[in-house]
C-alpha cells in the first residue's frame, strides 16, 4: 500500500504522474471475484464480495466472474450456482486433486494462468488467512497493486478502481488506485460489505481451465488439517447482538461488566484494540480493522473512544448505542444513541434493567 | 560479572546523568550509561523550560541543532484567587538575543537530542536496564553496579547516581534515607495543542517567542504548590503541583487541581480550542538545602534530583541537575588525571566546587523556605485573597474617594491578619529568603 | 544456519495511555517502535538458531532512524543488522517494498551466507496489509509458509521444515523443503530479555547500512514511488454523519432511570429486537 506523504485532506501533488494505461492492459475487462471454498463450504465473504463486484461490473459496463479453485466437482458445481445467484456472469473453475486443499503454490499458479489468460482488469478477493496468503503471492508474480482490508470500493470518473481503507494508523480514510497495472488487485474483510441478495435461479457460463501443475511438482505438502473445537469461539462477525468494552472501563476487572449485560441480551462481547494489548481480552473478541468487523442489530460501546480503526469495523451495525464519560467523544460522531456517563456504572445498571424487563415480561405472558 | 571495566558507570539518561556522562567522555574516560526507561526522556517529566547558561557549559553551539521550543521574552509571576489574579509580568526585547537565555522545550524531543550528543561523544548507553545495587568490595568501597540483566554486575572506579527524584539505587544501599512526603511535591501537567498563529496572537508573541506564567494562590486549595503555563510552538505545556504531605492531608486530588486551575476564569481563555493530547505526572523535590542527602562517598557520587537539587522558590532544576551532573564529571576527571582514588576524602572536591557555584549558594540562600511555607499556610490563602480584593478596591472606579480606599485596604489586612500577624510574616518571610 | 527477521519501525500507536479523567487516549513522547509482531518473528529465528546453531540477521528498510530499531534487535540477542536506506525508497507501495528488501536479502546471501529461513510478523500495526511477505516469497522463490502458530519440525540438514499454520476454521499442518519464508503468528512465543553482554554489544555494534546501489539495486524505477502501482488518490477525515448521537439526558438522574431511558430508546427503534429477546429470555 502507498504510504501517504503528508496528513492532509488535500489530494497529494500528483500532477504529471502519467495516467496513461500501458497497451497491453486496455485489453484487461471484468470484474473477479476469487470464491473462497475449503472444507466444501464457500466461505461468507466471497458472497459479500460478489454483491459488491456485481454493483463494480455495472458500472463498468462489464462482467461479474467468479474464480472457483479445488478438487471436488460437486462442492465446485453447487459454489458456481451460487456465485450466478449471486450476481456473477460467468465462474472460471480448476478442478486438480492438487487443489484440494490451499497451498499457496498450486493456488498462486492457478490464479495466476486464470489472470494472464483471461485478463480481468479488477480482481477481488477475501481478506482471510487464505486470501491474505495468496492476494500477496499473485499480486507480486503479475508485478501489480493491490491494496488490502478496503472498506469500501467504487469506480472512480476515469473508470480505475477506487479503494479506501483506513491510513495513519486509523485516525484518516485515503482512498488508493492502482492507475497503470493490471489487475487492480484489492481484499476485503469478511462483514465489511453487506451480504447480498439471491436471485434464485440466475444462471451463467462455466469455462473450465486446467492447472498444469502435477502434485510432484508442488513442494509443500499437507500432513493434515486439525479443526477448531468449538466451545466458547466468538462468533461475533454473524451475532445479531454485540456488547464492547474500551478503556474507558479502566481495568480488566470490569470488562466483566460487558460480559455481563452480553449474558442477559445473548450477546456476543468483545473489546477495542488496546484490551487486547493489556490483556484483558483475548484477541478473537478484538473489534476493528485489524480484529472483527462486525454488522449486528444492535452495538453497544461501553467505555470507547470511537477511533477510526474502531469505527470502520462497526459501523455497519444497525444501530449503535454508545456509553462514555467524554461528551467529545469521537463515537457520538456516529453512534445513533448516546449517553455520555461513565460505563462502569452504567453497565450493571443496563443489565439489571434488561433483566428485569425481560422477566416480568415473560412471567407476565 | 562480565570482563569488561569502565572508568565510570552513570546511573541515568535525564540531565544530570547526561551532564555527567558528556562531560566525561569528551575528557576521554571509557563510561557506560545506564537508563531504566525504554528510551532517554522516558521517565522524565518537566515543564519544561531549558536555562541556556548550564547547557552552553557543556554544549557551547547547542541551539545549531537542539530542538527547542521558545526563546523566553516575557516572564509573568501571578498570584490569583478563584476569580482574578495580581501579575508582575517582565517582558523585554533584550531577551530577542542572539543566544537566548532560556527557552521552553519538550523533553521527549529534547532528552532524544541530549542523548544522542551524549552518545556521539563516545558514551555507551543501554537502556531498560535497571541498576539494581551498588557493588562494594570488602571495605565498602563501591566497586560497580548490579542491574536487572541476566550476565552479572559492571564494575567501574566511580558509579554517579543520577536516578532521579524516585531512584531505589541510592536507597537500597543506604545512602540516603527514604523520600519524606513533606520534602517532595507531585506535579500534573497536560500539552494543549494550539496552532501556532493562535499562540502567537493570544500571548502577542512573534517568531518564536514564548511566554512563561508561574502562578500561586488559591489554585493549589490552600496547600503548599504552585501551577505554571508555558508557550511551545504549537502547544501550551499546563500543569501544577502540590507538596505529597499537603495532598494526603487535604484529600484533593492533583488532577483535580489541574481541571479547577484550567477552568480558572484567567487560564481557561489562554487554553480555548485546543486539543489536549498529553498527560503526565511526576514526582519534584522540594526539601531544599536540608533535605540533601550525603553526596559522595567512597567510590560514588549524587547529582540531579537525586541530590535533591531544585530551586523550589525560583522553580529551577535542570539547570542543577546539569550544574551538579557537569561538575561530577568534571570531579572524576580531574582526579583521574591526579591519578587519585575515587575515595570519599577525595570526592570531597565534588561538594567544595559545588559550594562555589549558584547551586548551593542558592539552596543555602533558601533553605529555611520550605518550613517557613509549611508553618505559613496564609501564603497560599489568605493573602493572595488579600492581594487581589485590594487590588479591586484600588482599581475600581466607584465614587469612594482614594483615601478611603486606602484605608479600606490596610483595614481587610489588619482584619485578615492583624497587625501583629502581618509584622511577624514579614519578618519571617525576610528571615527565610535571606 | 543463517536466518534472517526482516522488522519494521512503525509509529507508536501502542503506546497509550488514558487521560485520568476525559478517558481520551494520550501519547506520551516518542514516536516509533519495532513492529510487535516482528518480535515473535525474532524470538522464533532466535530460539532456532540457538538449537540448531548459526546466526540470526536483522534487516529492515527504513529511514536513517530505523537504526534505532535494528539497534534495539540487536539488544535482545540478533547478531548482525542491516539497515536498507535511500531516499529513492521513499513511497513505496508493498510492491517496491518487497522489491527493494528482496535485493537486499540476495545481498545478505552474497555476504553472509544464504539465509535457509526469512521470517516477518504477521503484519504491520501501520500498514496492516501482511503483503510484503509473500512479495519477498515470490520474488526469491522461498516456500511461502504464512499464519504460522508454531514450528514443528526442522531439520536445516536434509532441507526439510513442517509448521502448523493457522487457517479458517482450524490448523493446516504444513511440511515443505528449505529455504522458506515464515510470517509468524502473534502469541506463539514471548520475547526474551537479552543480557548484559547483548545489551552492550547492541550499543555498541555497526549498524551495516546500505544505499539501493548497496544492495545491487540498479533499477530503480521499481523502487519508491516510480515503482509502486498503488498510488494515494486522497487522504481524508471520515464524512461527519448527518446527524451525531442522540443524546439521551443523564444530568441529576439516577443510573437506574438512566439505564431505563436507554433501554426503552433501545426497543423503540428496534421493536424486533424486543420480541427476539422476549423469546430467549422464555426460553431461559
Amino acid at each position: 500500500m502507498a504510504e501517504p506523504e503528508k496528513q492532509t485532506s488535500a489530494a497529494p501533488n500528483r500532477a504529471g504522474m502519467k495516467k496513461e494505461l500501458p497497451e497491453h492492459f486496455k485489453a484487461y475487462k471484468h470484474v473477479w471475484v476469487v470464491i473462497e471454498c475449503e472444507h466444501g463450504q464457500v466461505h461468507p465473504v466471497s458472497y459479500e464480495l460478489l454483491g459488491e463486484g456485481r454493483k463494480l461490473a455495472s458500472k463498468r459496463g462489464v462482467e461479474l466472474a467468479g474464480v472457483i479453485l479445488g478438487s471436488d466437482k460437486e462442492v465446485i458445481s453447487a459454489a458456481a450456482i451460487d456465485a450466478f445467484e449471486y450476481g456473477a456472469d460467468l465462474v472460471y473453475t480448476v478442478t486438480d486433486p492438487a487443489l484440494a486443499h490451499y497451498r499457496n503454490e498450486a493456488y498462486t499458479k492457478a490464479m495466476t494462468d486464470l489472470v494472464n489468460t483471461y485478463k480481468p482488469e479488477i480482481l477481488l478477493l477475501g481478506a482471510t488467512t487464505l486470501g491474505r496468503d495468496l492476494a500477496g503471492s499473485v499480486a507480486t508474480a503479475l508485478l501489480t497493486g493491490l491494496t488490502a482490508d478496503c472498506t469500501e470500493l467504487a469506480i472512480d470518473d476515469e473508470g480505475s478502481l477506487a479503494a479506501t481503507r483506513p491510513t495513519f494508523g486509523g485516525s484518516l480514510l485515503c482512498t488508493i488506485l492502482t492507475l497503470n497495472y493490471r489487475p487492480q488487485m484489492a481484499t476485503v474483510r469478511p462483514r465489511v460489505l453487506p451480504a447480498p441478495v439471491r436471485q434464485a435461479g440466475r444462471r451463467g457460463r462455466i469455462v473450465e481451465h486446467p492447472l498444469g501443475l502435477l502434485e510432484d511438482d508442488i513442494v509443500t505438502k499437507i500432513v493434515k488439517f486439525i479443526a477448531d473445537r468449538d466451545s466458547n469461539k466468538a462468533q461475533l462477525a454473524y451475532a445479531d447482538i454485540v456488547v464492547a468494552g474500551g478503556l474507558g472501563l479502566r481495568s480488566a476487572e470490569n470488562f466483566q461488566l460487558v460480559k455481563s449485560l452480553a449474558e442477559v441480551l445473548d450477546a456476543e462481547y468483545g473489546g477495542s484494540r488496546p484490551l487486547v494489548q493489556k490483556g484483558w481480552m483475548t484477541s478473537d473478541r478484538q473489534i476493528g480493522q485489524t480484529g472483527k468487523t462486525i454488522r449486528p442489530k444492535l452495538y453497544i460501546a461501553a467505555g470507547i473512544s470511537g477511533a477510526i480503526q474502531h469505527r470502520v469495523g462497526v459501523e455497519g451495525a444497525d444501530m449503535i448505542v454508545a456509553i462514555n464519560t467524554d461528551p467529545n467523544a469521537p463515537i457520538f460522531d456516529f453512534a445513533h444513541v448516546g449517553i455520555v456517563a461513565d460505563a462502569i456504572r452504567l453497565l450493571p445498571a443496563l443489565t439489571e434493567a434488561f433483566r428485569k424487563h425481560l422477566s416480568v415480561n415473560r412471567l407476565a405472558g | 560479572m562480565i570482563e569488561e571495566r569502565f572508568d565510570a558507570i552513570v546511573v541515568g539518561a535525564g540531565p544530570s546523568g547526561n551532564a555527567a556522562a558528556y562531560t566525561m567522555a569528551k575528557q576521554g574516560l571509557k563510561v557506560l550509561q545506564l537508563e531504566r526507561g525504554e528510551y532517554p526522556g522516558s521517565k522524565n517529566v518537566q515543564g519544561a523550560i531549558l536555562y541556556a547558561n548550564a547547557l552552553e557549559k557543556l554544549i557551547p553551539d547547542f541551539r545549531d541543532d537542539a530542538p527547542l521550543e521558545r526563546h523566553i521574552i516575557e516572564q509573568r509571576l501571578w498570584t490569583m484567587d478563584d476569580t482574578s489574579y495580581v501579575g508582575m509580568h517582565y517582558r523585554s526585547d533584550d531577551f530577542n538575543e542572539e543566544r537566548p537565555n532560556r527557552y521552553t522545550i519538550i523533553r521527549a524531543q529534547f532528552d532524544k537530542w541530549f542523548s544522542r550528543k551524549v552518545r556521539e561523544a563516545g558514551v555507551t548507553l543501554i537502556c531498560e536496564t535497571t541498576v539494581k545495587e551498588l557493588l562494594r568490595d570488602s571495605h565498602g568501597k563501591v566497586i560497580g553496579v548490579k542491574t536487572d540483566r541476566s550476565g552479572g554486575a559492571i564494575l567501574a572506579d566511580v558509579v554517579i547516581l543520577g536516578e532521579g527524584v524516585n531512584g531505589i539505587v541510592g536507597q537500597r544501599s543506604g545512602l540516603r534515607a527514604e523520600l519524606k512526603p513533606e520534602s517532595v511535591a507531585l506535579a500534573v501537567k497536560e500539552m494543549h495543542f494550539l496552532p501556532r498563529e493562535v499562540i502567537e496572537s493570544r500571548f502577542n508573541l512573534k517568531g518564536n517567542e514564548g511566554v512563561v506564567i508561574e502562578a500561586m494562590g488559591t489554585i493549589t486549595a490552600g496547600m503548599t504548590g504552585t501551577g505554571f503555563l508555558y508557550t511551545n510552538q504549537e502547544s501550551i505545556s499546563v500543569g501544577i503541583g502540590c507538596i505529597v504531605s499537603d495532598f494526603a492531608e487535604n484529600g484533593t486530588t492533583p488532577y483535580g487541581l489541574l481541571e479547577s486551575f484550567k477552568n480558572h476564569p484567567s487560564i481557561k481563555p489562554l487554553l480555548a480550542n485546543s486539543e489536549c493530547k498529553e498527560y503526565a505526572a511526576h514526582l519534584i523535590p522540594e526539601g531544599g538545602y536540608n533535605a540533601i542527602p550525603e553526596l559522595f562517598g567512597d567510590g560514588w557520587i549524587v547529582v540531579g534530583d537525586a541530590g535533591q537539587f531544585v530551586n523550589a522558590v525560583h522553580r529551577e532544576g535542570s539547570n542543577l541537575a546539569m550544574t551538579t551532573g557537569r561538575i561530577a564529571g568534571e570531579t572524576v576527571v580531574w582526579l583521574k588525571r591526579r591519578r587519585d582514588e575515587l575515595s570519599k576524602a577525595n570526592l570531597a572536591e565534588y561538594k567544595r566546587r559545588l559550594d562555589a557555584t549558584f547551586v548551593m549558594q542558592d539552596l543555602k540562600k533558601y533553605k529555611k523556605i520550605p518550613d517557613f511555607l509549611h508553618g505559613n499556610k496564609q501564603v497560599f490563602g489568605l493573602y493572595p485573597r488579600l492581594v487581589n480584593a485590594a487590588a479591586q478596591t484600588w482599581f475600581r472606579v466607584d465614587g469612594a474617594d482614594k483615601r478611603t480606599k486606602e484605608k479600606e485596604i490596610l483595614k481587610s489586612f489588619r482584619k485578615g491578619r492583624t497587625l501583629p500577624g502581618l509584622i511577624g510574616d514579614a519578618f519571617k518571610l525576610a528571615r527565610a529568603w535571606r | 544456519m543463517h536466518i534472517v527477521v526482516c522488522i519494521k519501525q512503525v509509529p507508536d500507536s501502542a503506546q497509550i495511555r488514558v487521560h485520568p479523567v476525559t478517558n481520551t487516549i494520550m501519547r506520551q513522547g516518542v514516536p516509533t517502535i519495532i513492529n510487535p509482531y516482528d518480535l515473535f518473528a525474532l524470538e522464533e529465528a532466535m530460539r532456532w538458531r540457538d538449537k540448531a546453531g548459526g546466526e540470526v540477521t536483522v534487516l529492515t528498510m527504513g529511514p536513517a532512524m530505523a537504526e534505532d530499531s535494528l539497534r534495539k534487535a540487536l539488544s535482545f540477542g540478533a547478531d548482525r543488522a542491516v539497515l536498507l536506506t535511500d531516499r529513492y525508497f521513499a513511497g513505496s507501495d508493498t510492491l517496491a517494498t518487497s522489491f527493494a528488501l528482496a535485493a537486499a536479502l540476495r545481498k545478505i546471501g552474497e555476504e553472509f551466507g544464504a539465509p535457509l529461513m526469512v521470517f516477518t510478523g504477521k503484519q504491520t500495526i501501520d500498514g496492516d496489509t501482511a503483503q510484503v511477505g509473500p512479495g519477498i516469497a515470490k520474488r526469491l522463490k522461498l516456500n511461502q509458509l504464512t499464519y504460522v502458530a508454531r514450528i514443528v519440525e526442522l531439520d536445516p540438514e536434509r532441507g526439510n521444515i513442517t509448521v502448523e499454520r493457522r487457517a479458517e476454521g482450524g490448523v493446516q499442518v504444513l511440511s515443505t523443503r528449505l529455504p522458506v519464508l515464515i510470517t509468524m503468528l502473534e502469541g506463539a512465543n514471548e520475547m526474551r530479555r537479552g543480557s548484559l553482554e547483548d545489551a552492550l554489544r547492541a550499543a555498541r555494534a555497526e549498524i551495516v547500512t546500505w544505499s539501493a546501489a548497496d544492495a545491487g539495486i540498479s533499477d530503480l524505477t521499481k523502487c519508491g514511488l516510480r515503482g509502486s502501482p498503488t498510488i494515494v488518490k486522497k487522504v481524508f477525515a471520515p464524512p461527519p454523519r448527518a446527524e451525531k448521537a442522540y443524546q439521551i439526558e443523564t444530568s441529576g438522574r439516577s443510573m437506574e432511570a438512566l439505564a431505563d431511558s436507554v433501554m426503552r430508546e433501545i426497543f423503540k427503534r428496534q421493536p424486533s429486537l424486543e420480541s427476539e429477546l422476549m423469546r430467549f429470555s422464555a426460553g431461559q
